[in-house]
């Protein structure tokens, strides 16, 4: 999973799409994720973090995590490998 | 070091145009508690999902109607409507209130005899009385509202055999000026039938012509329909007074006032646009107190409002089973609570706030039952803030004919409690299990096991 090289994404989740001009937003755990993907880190590395910072099972981050990057997909966020 | 709490990780589009957080779409704080108890512990003691009413709110509820009705008119007396909700805990908040019964069948009849309504403050409505019940309303002193011509008949052959008169009045429809208009029950006003049916029993001889009633529909949204619906039934009875000589001592004008519901495809919330019962009063009022009656001969004032007086005392409480996406990227939240049991789901987009404190991230959302079925839809869209499975949502405003017209399909229907006045917790209707549905079955022989 790679973010496009021209998303903007500032520290208070708050993206921007400066090819098709949409801009979104994401709750902290989305913004998480997303900073971890820009730093390359491999879906397991995310799951760990997520798993070690937050009260939640690996089998629901890893479901969640998995329909995060599907919406990401949709809105062209990242590159469809 | 102690985790945080987690919500699942959430992505939206922000839509150009769109009202902002304070704007139309108005964000409803969490209903945390209902009246004054924690929503998690009645689920954590009842079950989910779980139907909740408050007496408080049908007490008010009750008052303030009487009150816009007895500070314009000198003669009120609501009747309440079996079908709008007969469990009987809430029939007889009602009955404590003061008020009468109005029913539609005769197993409305015999629950309002067993709730201890006196028979003669039974009102007995309906197209389908059959001969056995009319003779018993009869010989109870029932007030009988004759709904067609067969009906008339077979109530004077009834009278026949009876040692009382039968004390009726017609149900009668009309014109009010609102879409759609109800003909289907009772005689029509506007081409002579109704004024037809008044002849008949005055020459008969062998009925007590009591009153007149009509309900011209339900969720009427303009109280100026109730103003001309009025004033069509004081010219009835300024015409039998006229020709006959004689005074109604009642007029009724049955039930119909919209509740604080949004209706779907409504575009503003119900609870800003629909009429109070302030409106509703004056419209009717004025066209009795301005009309040929003399203080002295001012009938009686019936209304059969349902709906009105107990949407917004009940609540449906369900908790979340899953979230999914839809194929085009919709999120869709499944609940355990389906149209099964709320059936006003079909017209009523209803309210739904969560019953926890929220993560502040909001998603649109669609809101399906728990039901194999592809009509178990509670929103097709709401705005909610981010689920997880085992959260608890409350359904606003359901204390209306959902209690009534629920289905037994695919599941059991949950218990059902009342929150009294000092906030105790009382079970009012316990859960069906597999022997409520089962138990009434019955199978041949032949069928009784599927392998030799
Ligand atoms: C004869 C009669 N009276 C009263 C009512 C109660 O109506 P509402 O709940 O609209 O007030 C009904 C409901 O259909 C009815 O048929």
């Amino acid at each position: 999973m790679k973010i496009k090289q021209q998303i903007a994404i500032s520290d208070t989740g708050f993206l921007f799409n400066p090819s098709t001009g949409e801009s979104f937003t994401v709750n902290p755990v989305g913004a998480e994720i997303l900073a971890m993907l820009r730093d390359g880190k491999t879906e397991d590395q995310i799951l760990e973090t997520i798993t070690g910072t937050y009260t939640v099972e690996k089998k629901t981050a890893e479901k969640d995590l998995h329909e995060f990057a599907g919406m990401l997909k949709m809105f062209q966020i990242i590159d469809k490998e | 070091m102690e985790k945080k709490h987690y919500d699942r990780p959430l992505i939206t589009r922000i839509e150009a145009g769109m009202p902002g957080k304070s704007g139309l779409r108005g964000e409803l704080p969490p209903t945390t508690h209902i009246d004054g108890q924690p929503v998690a512990e009645l689920i954590k003691t009842y079950g989910s999902p779980l139907f909740v009413f408050s007496e408080q709110t049908i007490r008010s509820n009750f008052r303030k109607a009487q009150k816009a009705f007895t500070t314009r008119y000198p003669k009120v007396q609501f009747a309440w409507s079996y079908k709008t909700n007969y469990l009987s805990s809430i029939c007889n908040i009602f009955h404590q209130e003061g008020a009468w019964a109005e029913v539609v069948s005769g197993f409305e009849y015999e629950k309002a005899m067993e709730n201890g309504v006196d028979p003669g403050k039974i009102i007995f409505n309906g197209p389908g009385k059959t001969r056995e019940e009319l003779l018993k309303a009869t010989e109870n002193g029932s007030l009988i509202h004759i709904d067609h011509l067969d009906e008339l008949y077979l109530l004077i052959e009834v009278a026949e055999t009876s040692e009382r008169k039968p004390r009726v009045a017609i149900r009668v429809n009309m014109d009010t000026g609102i879409y759609p208009m109800w003909d289907r029950f009772g005689f029509n006003y506007e081409n002579g039938q109704a004024w037809d049916a008044l002849n008949k029993i005055m020459y008969s001889g062998k009925l007590e012509l009591m009153g007149l009633h009509t309900h011209i529909g339900t969720f009427i949204m303009t109280a100026n329909a109730y103003g001309v619906a009025t004033s069509k039934m004081v010219e009835l009875a300024r015409a039998l007074k006229q020709k006959f000589n004689f005074q109604v001592k009642y007029i009724d004008m049955g039930g119909g006032f919209a509740s604080r519901n949004t209706l779907k495809g409504s575009y503003l919330p119900g609870s800003d646009t629909n009429p109070s019962f302030d409106e509703y009063a004056e419209a009717i009022s004025s066209a009795l107190i301005n009309s040929h009656f003399t203080p002295d001969d001012l009938p009686l004032l019936i209304l059969e409002t349902g709906r009105a007086l107990i949407d917004d005392a009940g609540y449906l409480l369900t908790s979340v089973i899953a979230n999914k996406r839809l194929s085009a990227g919709r999120r869709a939240t499944i609940v355990d609570a389906g149209v099964n049991l709320l059936f006003t789901s079909f017209w009523y987009q209803h309210q739904v706030t969560v019953a926890q404190g929220v993560s502040q991230y909001r998603e649109d959302t669609t809101l399906y039952g728990p039901l194999c079925m592809n009509i178990d839809c509670i929103r097709e869209s709401i705005n909610l803030p981010v689920l997880n499975p085992g959260d608890h949502l409350v359904i606003h405003h359901t204390g209306a004919y959902n209690v009534t017209q629920w289905m037994q399909f695919i599941t059991f229907r949950p218990n059902v409690i009342l929150i009294d006045g000092t906030g105790n917790t009382h079970l009012i209707r316990e859960k069906e299990g597999r022997e409520s549905i089962s138990g009434m079955e019955l199978l041949p022989g032949h069928l009784q096991k599927i392998q030799e």
